[in-house]
């Protein structure tokens, strides 16, 4: 449910080391599961400048609506498309197909700050 | 006369279920400083006959248009009604209803918008509708408030042949927001184009042009879309629905959003309201859309169904960053307008155009005929669709009252939307005027001058 | 009866008409002589075609299809669902008030002007302030009109700078919605134990920049809020004002004032309250009452008597807040709420009041064995449970709202106010005859059980509604908000 290799932010963010500076972001299985069906992502473009905590993406399900926060401050680099049409990927697959946004890091240390696995887990009650 | 239905006995009962021995024992909560001490300074009630030997009276006090005869304009219009649009508005399965938050047991109502939106999106040749607004100001306001959300700008352009009210409206909801609103001169009746191009610029949202507009003239909508989406702004339209039956639909001309003023589609003039506005838009628009919205689905069994829909844009789940605080539409006027148009349909809707049309026109040709020599003339002489500016040396309020001697409603007079000059009165003629009425409306205001 | 009915758009034939309009009795003239060619229409808009009859059929049919006070009790919480009396229906319709144009001249519509001068009054007497405005058409309407106010009296002040709404976490959303739509900062206050206001935040969070606290007194729990004064008092020595949401009226007619508990503007809702039928979702209205101190900056127009008694329409209002609507409001709204009054007078308005919290703390007992009660105190006019127990089942308070419907009932407000777990939020309205609130109460209490004892059923209801459950999911994943032709290749959806 909450793979090792992620970092995790207490807002229910997981995010994604990729090479360099770039790192990959999205919602954890426990955010999707308290959303419920998911039926709308509003994404942020790519080129945004954000900052470690910044609202950039919301995601909307029938009868609620929540932001997604940077866990990492940089730019956005690239945004998952795929969500416009099938929202539902985050509910389905949140740490695959359902990634939301890829963020090119001012300082790589930043992923450093977040939660581990075992630390969001205890964060959620699940551990 | 009140309508509870619970006895003395009833009540006891239930006194006891609930474990006191007096109602006044439930207000306990309410600290004694605050109650209200002694009786409301209210009349004191009436018998249902009583009331409505009441209401009779007051209503008696008004001179209304059946027993007038409505020459008036200005956002109301006396269009026919067909009377299949009361029966169906007076079903009480309909018009008791709330709004259809449990869609398994509300599928009227639901179907019935969802038939409204299209219905809409048919006059006005765009791609969606909302479930309908306040009014047609009110959809004005929220129209551009979407522009402005749409492309991140803060001014939005509203030129001054737009009808008064609306800009007002426009002006009062925008300036909370901090959105600028400036006025493109129409000095000629029309949108002068050359004014409108030096106040456009890259910070414009939005463009607000009525059409046919307050003056009753058309406007060149293709020029202004044209200017307005240059700039990187939206067009939004604010057009009259019967006028559809014969003009381009504002998705022809490429507006982004159309507004309007739903009332002439079979909804009683009632002293300006309740009325409805509506609002379509291109379908990039679709999660920037205010109020209500009804969607098809299936039901577990893979029926078709209705349900309010995209609910996460509304106030109730937003809260604070929702779209807009509206949480009803005008349900039973948009039911009114969808029956109407349903009935006329797509021939019938054409002839009520055309018929005001050639009305309006023959009131004016007979008003230059007949009242030319005595000081009567048209304010602009633009092309106009169904109602026009006349000017007269007499004051228009004047005008209008002894009128009103002679059995005719006309106007607004100007004065009475804030606008100069006082010699100034609009006028109207719908399908409902026959010859004969214009005919005496023409040799009554003739008289009037003369008098 | 589990059947679709077809869209207008499906039914009728090509020609075929359900209105037909005299022939043109004027000579006419072509219409490009008149109109720039390209102005008109090339193909005319593609309605429907249907006779008279078929149009007539779809809507009974539809009308059949929808639930309504006429039909049954309509417990909707915050709602005030009450029976719409039918004289005011008959006052509405009566042509002296339905066939009148808003711009006819003063003295033809002086019954229509003096109705709603005395409505103003009427209205004021019941809130216990100055003066009022009629025109806003809705609640949301009337509440974004009240900040308005708000700005007005501060920026009068040189205060402008008061940039902060203090709002309750009960409150509807559509507080918080009108206070960001007019431009405020929305400041949360949490609710204590006991459900109301919590005194101490309210005193750390007022200040310099705030503007105003808006609140429902009872709030949205349908508890009066005893720390009202106190709360009042916090705010106004900050120097912001008080606005009272009046959609909970219906428990203090006659009984408590807002203006008597220091609220400074107070919105009714007409469609609630008073009595107006709501019309599948709207029409209603909204008025906004005020104290003397706020009354001048009302919008326009405002509605005046002058000293030979005759009324009139007043435009030039130079501080006015400007116009938040055409013409004067809801004017046939107007006409029903004014009815109401008449016929209840100032002792029928406070037996509606009696009468509602009688009934609403009568179901409270009769339900609160079934379902938690998580502010056990006793109501005002409505109540919220918590469908926690059955939860713990497996059946959420949406099932229990659904199986509801299955007992030919409407259901309660549902998940809203959204501090409580769960909730379901009854307000039965003084309307309602014992029968039909043991009805209620015995429909819920079977639900329980069945949440118990045969789960499934409850959670897949409702089974004997026109259609079953209907899949929001899908209605918000993949939009379809209009019909379109077969084959029309536009965009249908998102």
């Amino acid at each position: 449910m909450y793979p090792e290799e992620l970092k995790y932010t207490k807002e229910h963010e997981w995010l994604r080391l990729e090479d360099g500076r770039l790192a990959r972001v999205g919602v954890t299985h426990y955010a999707q599961h308290q959303l419920g069906d998911v039926v709308f992502v509003e994404l942020p473009a790519a080129g945004d400048a954000v900052s470690a905590g910044q609202s950039i993406a919301v995601v909307e399900s029938v009868k609620s609506v929540s932001d997604i926060y940077a866990p990492v401050s940089g730019r956005i680099v690239e945004v998952n498309s795929a969500l416009e049409d099938q929202p539902e990927l985050i509910n389905e697959d949140p740490y695959g197909r359902g990634w939301i946004a890829v963020i090119e890091m001012d300082d790589p240390g930043q992923a450093d700050g977040l939660l581990t696995a075992a630390e969001y887990k205890a964060h959620i009650g699940e551990a | 006369m009140d309508f509870i239905p619970t006895t003395d006995e009833q009540k006891a009962h239930m006194l006891r279920a609930i474990g006191v021995s007096s109602v006044d024992e439930l207000f306990a909560d309410i600290p004694e400083a605050l109650r209200f001490q002694g009786r409301l300074a209210l009349p004191e009630g009436l018998s249902e006959y009583q009331l409505l030997a009441h209401m009779r009276e007051l209503a008696g006090k008004n001179r209304h248009v059946d027993e007038l005869v409505c020459f008036a304009g200005g956002g109301a219009y006396d269009h026919v009604i067909p009377s299949a649009v009361g029966t169906v508005i007076s079903r009480s399965e309909f018009y008791t209803s709330y709004t259809p938050y449990q869609a398994e047991i509300t599928q009227g109502v639901l179907q019935s918008i969802f038939e409204f939106q299209t219905l809409i999106c048919q006059l006005t040749g765009l791609d969606i509708a909302n479930a309908s607004m306040y009014d047609g100001a009110s959809a004005a306001a929220e129209g551009l408030i979407m522009a402005c959300s749409q492309t991140g700008r803060e001014r939005v352009l509203v030129p001054e042949s737009v009808h008064p009210e609306y800009r007002a409206v426009v002006e009062t909801y925008l300036r909370h927001q901090g959105i600028a609103v400036d006025t493109v001169p129409a000095p000629e009746g029309a949108v002068d184009l050359a004014a409108l191009d030096e106040r456009l610029g890259s910070d414009v949202a939005g463009l607000l042009m009525q059409h046919p507009n307050f003056y009753g003239h058309l406007e060149p909508m293709q020029e202004a879309a044209d200017a307005v989406h240059a700039a990187g702004g939206l067009l939004v339209a604010a057009v009259d629905p019967i006028s559809l039956g014969l003009l381009e639909p504002p998705g022809a001309y490429g507006a982004d959003i159309a507004v309007g003023e739903g009332q002439a589609l079979g909804n009683s003039l009632s002293f300006g309201g309740p009325y409805l506005g509506f609002l379509a838009a291109k379908q990039e628009l679709v999660r920037r859309i205010p109020g209500r919205i009804v969607g098809e689905t299936v039901d577990s069994e893979g029926r078709r169904g209705y349900v309010l829909t995209l609910q996460a844009r509304e106030q109730h789940i937003r809260r604070h960053r929702a779209t807009s605080n509206i949480c009803t539409n005008q349900a039973l006027n948009a039911l009114a307008a969808s029956v109407y148009l349903a009935l006329v349909g797509k021939e019938g809707l054409r002839e009520a155009a055309y018929l005001s049309f050639q009305k309006a026109h023959y009131l004016e040709a007979r008003l230059k005929a007949r009242a030319g020599g005595r000081g009567l003339r048209r304010r602009w002489n633009q092309p106009f669709f169904k109602e026009f500016v006349i000017e007269t040396d007499l004051a228009a309020r004047e005008l209008q009252r002894r009128l009103l001697d002679r059995g005719f409603v006309a106007g607004p007079a100007f004065s009475q939307v804030g606008l100069e000059p006082q010699g100034a009165l609009l006028v109207c003629a719908t399908e409902a005027r026959s010859r004969e009425e214009i005919d005496r409306f023409v040799e009554a205001l003739a008289e009037s001058l003369e008098e | 009866m589990r059947e679709t009915v077809p869209l207008l758009f499906e039914s009728g034939a090509p020609g075929r008409r359900g209105f037909r309009f005299a022939p043109c009795d004027v000579p006419e003239i072509p219409l490009e002589e008149a109109l720039p060619p390209e102005s008109l229409r090339r193909e005319p808009a593609p309605l429907p075609e249907l006779s008279e009859v078929e149009v007539i059929r779809h809507y009974v049919r539809l009308s059949r299809r929808n639930y309504a006070v006429d039909v049954g009790i309509y417990p909707l919480g915050s709602c005030t669902m009450k029976y719409n009396p039918k004289a005011g229906e008959e006052a509405a319709s009566l042509p002296g008030f339905r066939r009148l144009h808003p711009y006819q001249p003063e003295e033809s519509v002086q019954g229509a002007l003096e109705l709603m001068y005395h409505l103003e009054r009427f209205l004021c007497e019941i809130a216990g302030l100055h003066r009022a405005t009629l025109t806003p058409a809705a609640g949301a309407h009337g509440e974004l009109l009240g900040l308005m106010l708000i700005r007005a009296y501060h920026e009068s002040r040189g205060e402008g700078h008061r940039s902060e709404i203090l709002i309750p976490d009960s409150a509807h959303g559509t507080n918080p919605a009108s206070a960001a739509m007019c431009g405020y900062r929305v400041v949360e206050i949490p609710s204590d134990a006991r459900g109301g206001m919590d005194l101490e935040e309210v005193k750390r969070k007022a200040g310099p920049n705030t503007a105003g606290l808006m609140l429902t007194n009872p709030n949205t729990l349908g508890l009066f809020d005893e720390n009202i004064a106190a709360i009042a008092q916090v705010v106004h020595d900050a120097g912001g004002l008080l606005y009272y949401d009046g959609a909970n009226a219906n428990a203090i007619l006659g009984i408590s004032r807002p203006g008597d508990m220091g609220f400074d503007i107070v919105h009714f809702n007409l469609h609630k309250t008073f009595s107006t039928p709501h019309g599948g979702g709207g029409p209603g209205a909204g008025p906004v009452a005020v104290t003397q101190e706020l009354a001048r900056f009302l919008p326009v127009p405002t509605v005046e008597r002058r000293p030979d008694g005759t009324f009139y329409l007043e435009r030039h209002r130079p501080e006015a807040v400007g116009r938040i609507r055409s013409f004067y409001g809801n004017f046939g709204v107007l006409v029903r709420a004014y009815a109401y009054i008449r016929a209840l007078g100032p002792d029928g308005l406070r037996r509606v009041s009696e009468h509602a919290v009688l009934h609403a703390n009568y179901l409270l007992a009769r339900l609160s064995p079934y379902f938690d009660l998580p502010y056990p105190r006793r109501c005002m006019h409505e109540f919220v449970l918590s469908g926690r127990r059955q939860k713990e089942r497996g059946v959420r308070t949406v099932d229990v709202a659904k199986r509801l419907l299955d007992y030919g009932i409407h259901a309660p407000t549902i998940y809203f106010p959204l501090i409580v777990d769960e909730a379901i939020m009854i307000e039965p309205t003084e309307t309602e005859p014992l029968e039909a609130l043991d009805a209620l109460a015995d429909a819920l209490i079977a639900i329980a059980k069945e949440a118990e004892e045969d789960p499934e059923t409850v959670r897949t209801a409702p089974h004997t509604t026109p259609v079953g459950r209907l899949d929001e999911t899908r209605a918000a994943r993949h939009p379809v908000l209009r019909w379109r032709p077969p084959g029309d290749g536009g965009p249908a959806s998102v």
